[in-house]
């Protein structure tokens, strides 16, 4: 099996080296002497993009056992393959770095426009490394001259709407920005990094806490300059064109890529997690939600038709799914957008809050905070159990992400610290963590290969790694009972497989599913991906790759310490069971463990 | 037999959320998707008491069926 592997990879590294033609750079920052470069693009990186360059350059880079704040750690972005092309969804950017958060290896992904420009910049990734030796902090600058490092003073302590805003004052309206708020500026381990998006509103790569790793080289923001960007070459336009057509064909055709999301965003989940008793309510003790029509898509559909914000929108140019919203008001002024279900669920049933007001209002203070949306609502959940605030409080869950969390106090950092963080200082058993990482929107006892997934992913607990729910719950690639262990392991294996090779690709990860159910949809990927680069990837070439990223982000965490012990739920799953199916988390160890038998 | 029925997303356009139905006994799922000019393609989820359930199953007294189209998310 070793053997095979090792010929998969030889196999794969060939035909990388077709790719090597393309005009791609690696831009090099050294934050500790503060100095930059411009590298040509290495063999065996050429055919990699997105997460599977950033976990290639993490594990090549980053001393596993090292400290994540420390100037050890690297912090780096890479577009996908297809990032740059016309390809539909194709706009996704990966960061990469050790997390402060896990402690294990992180690949966050986020929308908004800086990685189409940093691709069409012909900038295959970015690795930031070093950490300054004072307490200066700077900005980078990036245009097709490479990266200027410039110290700021202006814009320390302002939240993420206020240095986009800045910027483009400075820089001009079409510029990139990539910036943290004061949570990343605080180190807060739950602290994410703020992309612009098209409408100088914000994508996060939110999971992690890479916007505190962003914070320890007191990098308060990058800024991107498209001008004389040379553009992304095809090296076959046709064959390129015949495949894009077919693939957004797909994602149209679909109805859940073509109608569901767009009409209804994510949060259409709030009512069938509740239906199906897997929606954890008040704080992972309950499966089913009182209040859940409250804060439901459909709800949430009829509120912003109401107060003419967006129903649907995208998170970047040429997202032609569209699954993101503008919410406003009562009186149609902006609140947020890009408002997800995750985010909803967690301030709405985990903390029993049903004003979807105030959680569309949380959700924007957290995009100004620069903290993870999902970390800090499970935190929320946790919180609320010890008793800090109130089950259901949401005006002073709104004071404590301004007035604490926002400014840093004691307490402040504590929240900001995420779930685990919480937990640990007022000694709650009930923390919803793996590695700890907030596990989100979906009780493992109820859909149980979710909670293979979020035993076992590289990444800590983390639904979007391998998505059972499309199986579990949305009938989409076949059907497994959610409530049995029959065929869970190997769903979650295939998907985190495959999701590893599609967040490789800057693909949006909706686009699994029409991948799951149309026949021509993953083809035309593949060909995209060949047309682009002129070379002859396979079906089995594709899996390859996801198993080969898979393995490497393991063997980074298991070098980091991490062992078997670590692909673990937490206790309460197997011991307290869960209304209204009684169900409880019933894996053995070594059924968890099987999952790595690839 | 009474029978409550709960529909979801584009389904509660010019229907409703939740309705109570007297059905004879031995009713599938399949005759209340015709009687709410429903197609069988149409539907994307069926659950029954919280359970995934089939089109051709059969309706016991007291049961919820909550019916979705097919919508996803993430
Ligand atoms: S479907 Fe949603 S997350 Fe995906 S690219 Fe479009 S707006 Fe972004």
């Amino acid at each position: 099996m070793e053997r095979s592997a090792r010929a998969d990879d030889a196999r794969l590294l060939h035909i990388y080296q077709g790719a090597r033609s393309s005009m791609d750079k690696i831009f090099r920052v050294n934050m500790t002497d503060l100095s930059t470069k411009i590298e040509a693009v290495p063999a065996d990186w050429a055919g990699l993009g997105g997460r599977g360059l950033t976990s290639t350059i993490v594990a090549a880079e980053v001393p596993p056992t090292c400290h994540p704040l420390s100037a050890q750690n690297i912090l780096c972005f890479a577009p996908g393959l297809l990032t740059g092309t016309p390809a539909a969804n194709s706009g996704r950017l990966s960061a990469g770095a050790k997390s402060p958060l896990t402690g294990g290896i992180k690949e966050s992904n986020a929308g908004g426009t800086a990685a189409q420009m940093l691709a069409k910049l012909g900038v295959k990734a970015m690795i930031i490394e070093g950490a300054p030796k004072d307490g200066t902090w700077y900005n980078l600058s990036v245009g097709v001259n490479g990266v200027t490092i410039n110290e700021e003073k202006e814009l320390l302590g302002l939240g993420n709407f206020a240095v986009i805003d800045a910027v483009e004052a400075r820089l001009g309206k079409k510029t990139g920005v990539l910036t943290i708020g004061p949570a990343g500026e605080l180190k807060m381990t739950a602290a994410n990094i703020s992309v612009k998006d098209p409408d100088s509103k914000i994508r996060s790569h939110g999971r992690g806490g890479l916007g505190a790793v962003m914070g320890s080289k007191q990098i308060k923001f990058i800024s991107i300059d498209g001008e004389g960007a040379p553009g992304v070459k095809i090296a076959d336009p046709e064959k390129f064109k015949t495949a894009a057509r077919a693939f957004s064909k797909a994602l149209l055709e679909h109805p859940v890529s073509g109608e569901g999301l767009p009409t209804y965003g994510t949060n259409v989940l709030v009512n069938i997690l509740n239906e199906a008793g897997g929606l954890p309510t008040k704080n992972f003790s309950m499966g089913q939600f009182e209040a859940h029509d409250k804060i439901s898509g459909e709800t949430m559909n009829e509120v912003i038709a109401s107060r003419s914000g967006k129903v649907k929108h995208g998170c970047h140019a040429g997202c032609i799914i569209q699954c993101s919203q503008v919410y406003n008001d009562k009186d149609g002024k902006y609140i947020t957008s890009g408002f997800e279900y995750e985010t909803i669920w967690g301030l709405g049933a985990d903390c029993c809050i049903d004003n979807l007001d105030d959680i569309a209002r949380a959700d924007n203070l957290m995009d100004d905070i620069g903290i993870d949306s999902i970390e800090t609502a499970v935190m929320f959940g946790v919180a609320m159990e010890a008793g800090i605030l109130n089950w259901g409080d949401s005006k002073e869950m709104l004071r404590m992400l301004r007035e604490e969390i926002g400014k840093g106090t004691a307490l402040g950092r504590i929240l900001g610290g995420g779930a685990a963080s919480v937990g640990r200082t007022y000694g709650v058993t009930r923390v919803p963590v793996v590695k700890n990482q907030g596990i989100p929107a979906y009780d493992p006892r109820s859909v149980k290969g979710i909670g293979i997934t979020y035993a076992t992913s590289t990444m800590g607990a983390d639904h979007t790694s391998g998505y059972t729910i499309a199986t579990n719950i949305l009938n989409v690639g076949g059907y497994v009972d959610p409530l049995k262990k029959e065929g869970q392991v190997e769903l979650s294996r295939n998907l985190q497989i495959a999701t590893a090779a599609v967040d490789s690709t800057g693909m949006c990860i909706f686009v699994a599913f029409p991948a799951l159910d149309i026949p021509e949809c993953l083809p035309a990927l593949i060909d995209m991906i060949n047309a682009r680069f002129g070379i002859a990837l396979t079906g089995d070439d594709v899996t390859n790759l996801g198993k080969h990223i898979l393995k490497l982000e393991r063997k980074f965490n298991t070098e980091a310490g991490f062992t078997n012990v670590h692909d673990r739920l937490p206790d309460f799953f197997k011991n307290e069971p869960v209304a209204p199916h009684n169900a409880v988390w019933d894996f053995t160890d070594a059924e968890i463990d099987a999952f790595w038998d690839f | 037999m009474r029978v409550t029925v709960k529909l979801f997303a584009t389904f509660r356009n010019g229907r409703f959320k939740v309705e109570e139905r007297e059905l004879p006994e031995g009713t599938q799922c399949r005759q209340v998707v015709a009687d709410l000019s429903l197609t069988d393609d149409e539907i994307g989820i069926i659950m029954i008491n919280g359970r995934h359930g089939m089109l051709d199953q059969e309706l016991q007294p007291g049961d919820v069926l909550s019916l979705f189209p097919l919508v996803g998310g993430g």
